[in-house]
């Protein structure tokens, strides 16, 4: 379905006003139009959906230390569970296009500095509260100050003032300009919660105002939830229960989907897919994201402090081969930057950088850096099969004339003790939404997860512009250039994007555009799909 | 693999040869072995061909430790007689370097645990008193923390090296050696000829080595077999925990666990390092048995 | 009487002694990780702010002695603390799962404990048979095999092809007791064959040793049979070697099961210890320890007082 199409839809259904659509359209251009309510009314459903029925959901995430405060949501499960009992201003709709939630339109001035959010009227909390923008105020505050220990403090901590104007108007000044601030609202840490008296959020309450409330919280084992009658947009789910089961195991959960203990399952296990597709009572679901496996070099180390040395390496890596081993097929290979096919300015006429150890020699003798022996740093804590993708590098490399050192690390410590730390490693990115989000998150000369200590100028001034930049054409320009940039200069090589892959049993329907900005229809599993027997 | 047919020889617990005869210890042995059930037999049969297999390793295997010859996964066939792995490397090589690695390895840890577990057992057994309390209590503490949880705490401060693995499992391990070792040597070191090596004079060492050591061998020897074989399921349990060893060193404990997930298909790929480990166990505990038999068949003889 | 009431009284303290010390290398253990629970639960998402705000809230920036002493203090008024990482009662958080890991270890011993008994009499008794020694192939082939193997095997067999037992062991406290047997059968059939091996090996074992002792020869001479000699006279001489075992095994059932329980999806103490670990989270990583110090403790006590107490020489010595 073409966005045109879509608005047209939301158009004549009234879920965009002719308002809407222009704001939209001059924000962000055809392509970021707003379907308002997309998911869970698809247009061309596989089949047309049942209501009620109770979901199982085997998920590979979740731990006993998981707590209910968004703030501290780190996991596929925790995340899936907020998306299902929480509302946010903004939701990514199943076609990657921004959508409306609790924030019904939106509008900026001053160079995207000063933003206006009008909330949807009448919402509900589950304890019975009517939301207000005090709510969603204290909501954001939760996540951002000294004390915060939010993984969107980063996004909080750009406001310069958060007011309300009256019950149902935002009012949220940046201290610089941010086109993207609409799509930053969606991401999962910032869940609307009711405010008490002093204006603050009881974080671990799991109160909300989302399709579903919480019935029974188990961390690390399952959680329950069950239809909440009084959502503003109840009709739109079909399920009348669910629960996220934390199966951790892929070969357990693989068992389970196969005797059908649980519905539906995310993450699994590349290497048997084939063998998992061949069951009839199984449907593969496999979208393809913007998550990826990088391999950071700190520039600020020897020998990775010359480009040359960073482009030999980068030219030794068979991206095929080990798409095809490591992933058995199911992803793309990557380019050395962050940008993926569910983002919107992927510069697709990059040329494809591909395995060429003549050039990476090429490479190495101009840095004078022939025979060079490096130490690569991995556990499957980065990613599952990343182990064998380093024993993959150093058969690939080997054949460059580069001696690669495996260093198995051990999974327990490993984003603190070897990421950022060790001179090259192996990472691994869920993928931003917006271009801005994914090069400022650790690409950025000043990024807190600048994991390769690369600090090219002409990038990160073309970063401030595109930032609020409000020209659709302008901004592809720029974030085009970027891409090339960090390609050719980059610290990292980043050879593969991984597809997510779920699977469900025959007694589950979904819709026909399934989401790819995260596992599990973007974690939306339980709000968009549905029990078919 | 059948085992009923040595049941001949193994009625006949009696028949030692008369210590009068004194052949050469050579010959003796020799016909030792050659008087052997055949289930002992079939053992040393096992064990002869793993150390075999683990001396002669890059001679006999087509490929190399860890080169990718074919895609992932591959069947059965002429070019890769057992199939490939995960990642496409040639199962049967992998399996005869993984004998080289595993079996040395398991063999060091064992020995490790069975020298510093032994020696400590055996000096509590004949100091006693505060010395005895002291080693007693300290294996009483390491005993009491879950050595898996133990060995996860230790592996991720020090490191998953080898070295580092082989101490960490051989420490941990020689806690119960120590138990067993003691508990035995306490029935010995109140014996007659004990207290009278003791008015000798005779040093510590000595007592230790050639009279403690030599008469508390069965038990020792016993669970030696049986330690020996959990080494390799330590390490599995391990690279179950994302610890263990180094890839890509093929080890028998890690490539179950690599190719776990197949046995879920019906595949049986991952039974073959996992027979391998089982077939090595049922190998050195034949052994092991007669041994037993041997020692307590003398014993009756007296 | 009085000589085993004392025995105990003075284990049970010396008993106190090994859970302090065992608090206190697990401490030290957790302290010297790489990394604090902070780093861990905000993982690749963490920065030097929200660190430092995470810290100050939990604590963190007390010297360790301080905040081992502070555990201490209040652990001596029985008081487990709150988890780190979201701030539950320990005691509530560990409560299910202890029951749980107990219910789990109490169906596989009694499976396991009886049939490793009677097939290691019943070994001894036909002695260097068929039975024998396919018992004992059998037993050592499955000992040979990784637990998770084996769970593997037995969910194939019995979950995917026939369908008998759920592969899944998601049991809560309001499962009714037939469901909750029907859902741990794999997990306790799996932690059976991992355990039976030594049990079986050691009563075979303790019993042919007997067989050699000279009361077993007059018994013979007598004309007894071999199985009534063996039930009346050589097994009540051989309980110390087997309890013993059996002890071993029984606290492996608690304390070992991490991996059957992240195969089967087992909610027990295990799962926990690991995550908190990972997480660093010190008070929960004590609290289950000490309750699994304490159980293998309590075992080795119970399995030296049978020991005694079944043996007349040592109930009575002169």
């Amino acid at each position: 379905m073409t966005d045109l199409k879509q608005l047209d839809l939301d158009l004549r259904a009234g879920r965009l006003s002719r308002r809407d659509f222009l704001k939209a359209a001059a924000l962000f251009g055809l392509s970021a139009a707003a379907p308002s309510v997309l998911f869970g009314k698809p247009a061309y459903a596989a089949s047309e959906p049942k209501k009620g029925g109770h979901l199982k959901i085997g998920t590979g995430h979740g731990s006993t230390t998981d707590s209910l405060d968004p703030a501290t949501y780190e996991n596929n499960c925790m995340q899936s569970v907020g998306k299902t009992i929480h509302n946010y201003l903004t939701q990514v709709a199943a076609n990657g296009q921004l959508g409306s939630e609790l924030a019904e339109t939106w509008e900026a001035s001053e160079g995207a500095k000063k933003w206006v959010f009008k909330l949807r009227q009448g919402v509900e909390f589950h304890n019975g509260q009517k939301m207000t923008a005090n709510d969603v105020i204290a909501s954001f505050k939760h996540h951002g100050g000294a004390d915060s220990k939010s993984g969107a403090k980063v996004i909080v901590d750009a406001f310069s003032d958060l007011q309300a104007d009256g019950d149902h108007t935002l009012l949220i000044t940046l201290k610089e300009g941010n086109a993207d601030l609409p799509y930053q609202l969606s991401d999962y840490h910032l869940a609307v919660m009711p405010a008490n008296a002093e204006g603050k959020i009881d974080a671990k309450s799991g109160i909300g105002c989302g399709y579903y409330k919480l019935k029974n919280f188990e961390p690390g084992v399952k959680t329950s939830v069950e239809k909440f009658a009084n959502h503003w947009n109840a009709g739109t789910v079909h399920l009348d229960s669910a629960e996220f089961i934390t199966i951790a195991d892929v070969t357990a959960r693989v068992n389970a989907l196969t005797t059908g203990e649980i519905d539906a399952a995310d993450r699994m296990d590349v290497k048997t897919l084939h063998l998992l597709a061949r069951n009839k009572n199984v449907r593969v679901i496999e979208t393809s994201g913007n998550a990826h496996y990088s391999m950071p070099m700190r520039c600020d180390t020897d020998p990775y402090k010359s480009a040359d040395v960073r482009l030999a390496l980068k030219y030794a890596v068979d991206r095929n081969a080990m798409l095809e081993t490591v992933l058995r097929g199911h992803g793309y290979v990557g380019n050395d930057h962050p940008i993926g096919r569910a983002n919107r300015y992927l510069a697709k006429d990059l040329p494809q950088r591909a395995y060429d150890p003549e050039k990476a020699k090429f490479h190495l003798k101009k840095a004078g850096a022939e025979g060079l022996k490096v130490q690569l740093s991995t556990s499957d804590a980065a990613f599952a099969g990343a182990v064998d993708a380093a024993v993959l590098y150093k058969e690939h490399a080997a054949k460059a004339g580069i001696e690669v050192e495996i260093i198995r690390e051990p999974s327990d410590g490993y984003w603190s003790n070897v990421w950022m730390k060790k001179p090259f490693c192996f990472c691994y990115w869920g993928g931003r939404p917006t271009e801005d989000w994914a090069f400022s998150t650790a690409y950025a000369a000043d990024a807190e997860w600048n994991d390769t200590v690369w600090k090219n100028e002409k990038f990160n001034q073309l970063l401030l512009a595109a930032r609020a930049e409000l020209d659709e054409a302008k901004r592809a320009t720029m974030y085009a250039e970027m891409q090339m940039l960090l390609s050719e200069d980059g610290g990292t090589i980043i050879p593969i994007f991984n597809n997510y892959i779920g699977a469900v049993t025959d007694k589950v329907g979904t819709p026909e555009v399934i989401a790819n900005d995260w596992d599990l229809d973007g974690q939306r599993a339980v709000l968009r799909w549905w029990k078919t027997a | 693999m059948t085992t009923h047919s040595s049941s001949d020889s193994q009625l006949e617990p009696f028949t030692e040869p008369p210590p009068a005869a004194r052949p050469s210890k050579f010959k003796r042995a020799l016909r030792e072995l050659w008087k052997s059930p055949l289930s002992a037999k079939l053992g040393m049969l096992i064990v002869l061909s793993y150390i075999f297999v683990a001396l002669f390793a890059p001679w006999l295997t087509p490929y190399g430790e860890s080169e990718i010859v074919g895609g992932p996964f591959e069947l059965w066939g002429d070019k890769y007689p057992l199939g490939t792995d995960n990642l496409g490397r040639d199962m049967l090589t992998r399996l005869l370097y993984g004998a080289r690695n595993t079996i040395g390895i398991a063999l060091i840890t064992t020995l490790l645990a069975f020298l510093i577990g032994g020696m400590t057992g055996i000096l509590a057994a004949i100091l006693g008193g505060w010395a005895d309390q002291l080693m007693s209590r300290f294996v009483d503490v390491l005993m009491a923390i879950p050595s898996l949880i133990f060995s996860l705490l230790l592996l991720t401060i020090f490191g998953t090296s080898i070295p580092v693995l082989i101490i960490i499992i051989a420490v941990l391990d020689s806690t119960r050696v120590f138990r067993l070792a003691r508990a035995v040597s306490l029935n010995v070191v109140v014996m007659d000829y004990v207290e009278a090596a003791r008015l000798r004079g005779e040093g510590l060492g000595w007592i230790t080595l050639r009279e403690v050591l030599p008469n508390i061998m069965p038990p020792l020897v016993a669970e030696f077999g049986l330690r020996f074989c959990f080494v390799f399921l330590t390490i599995a349990a391990l690279s179950f925990l994302g610890l263990g060893i180094q890839p890509p060193t093929a080890d028998w404990g890690s490539m179950v666990r690599d190719n776990a997930t197949l046995i879920s298909y019906g595949d049986i790929t991952p039974l073959l390092p996992a027979g391998a480990i089982a077939l090595l166990t049922i190998g050195v505990n034949f052994i092991v048995d007669w041994f037993l038999h041997k020692t307590s068949g003398l014993k009756d003889g007296q | 009487m009085l000589s085993i009431i004392r025995l105990i009284l003075e284990r049970l303290g010396l008993g106190v002694l090994v859970l302090f010390a065992v608090s206190l290398i697990i401490f030290l253990g957790v302290e010297l990780l790489p990394g604090d629970l902070c780093q861990a639960l905000q993982g690749q998402s963490a920065t030097e702010s929200t660190l430092a705000a995470c810290r100050k809230e939990l604590g963190l920036e007390q010297s360790a002695p301080t905040r081992y002493f502070h555990w201490l203090a209040n652990i001596a008024q029985g008081d487990f603390g709150k988890s780190l990482a979201n701030g539950r009662e320990i005691s509530e958080l560990i409560g299910v799962r202890l029951a749980n890991t107990f219910f789990l270890a109490l169906v596989a011993a009694v499976i396991a404990v009886p049939l490793s008994l009677i097939l290691g009499i019943l070994a001894a008794l036909y002695r260097n048979s068929w039975f024998d020694r396919s018992i004992n192939v059998l037993t050592l082939a499955s000992i040979s095999f990784p637990e998770f193997f084996v769970a593997y095997i037995l969910i194939l067999v019995f979950s995917v092809q026939l369908g008998w037992f759920p592969s899944l062991s998601d049991v809560s406290p309001d499962t009714p007791l037939l469901e909750r047997l029907h859902k741990v059968f794999l997990p306790a059939l799996t932690l059976t064959l991992v355990v039976m091996a030594h049990m079986m090996r050691m009563t075979r074992a303790a019993i042919i040793n007997l067989m050699a002792s000279p009361y077993i020869e007059m018994a013979q001479f007598k004309g007894l049979s071999r199985s009534h000699i063996i039930i009346h006279h050589a097994l009540p001489n051989a309980w110390a070697p087997i309890v013993n075992v059996v002890a071993l095994n029984l606290a492996y059932l608690i304390v070992g099961v991490v991996i059957v329980e992240v195969v089967f999806v087992y909610p027990g103490l295990g799962q926990l210890i690991v995550d908190s670990v990972q997480k660093r989270d010190i008070p929960v990583v004590q609290a289950c320890s000490i309750i699994f110090a304490a159980t293998y403790v309590l075992l080795n006590l119970t399995a030296d007082i049978l020991s005694i107490a079944t043996n007349p020489r040592l109930l009575h010595p002169k």
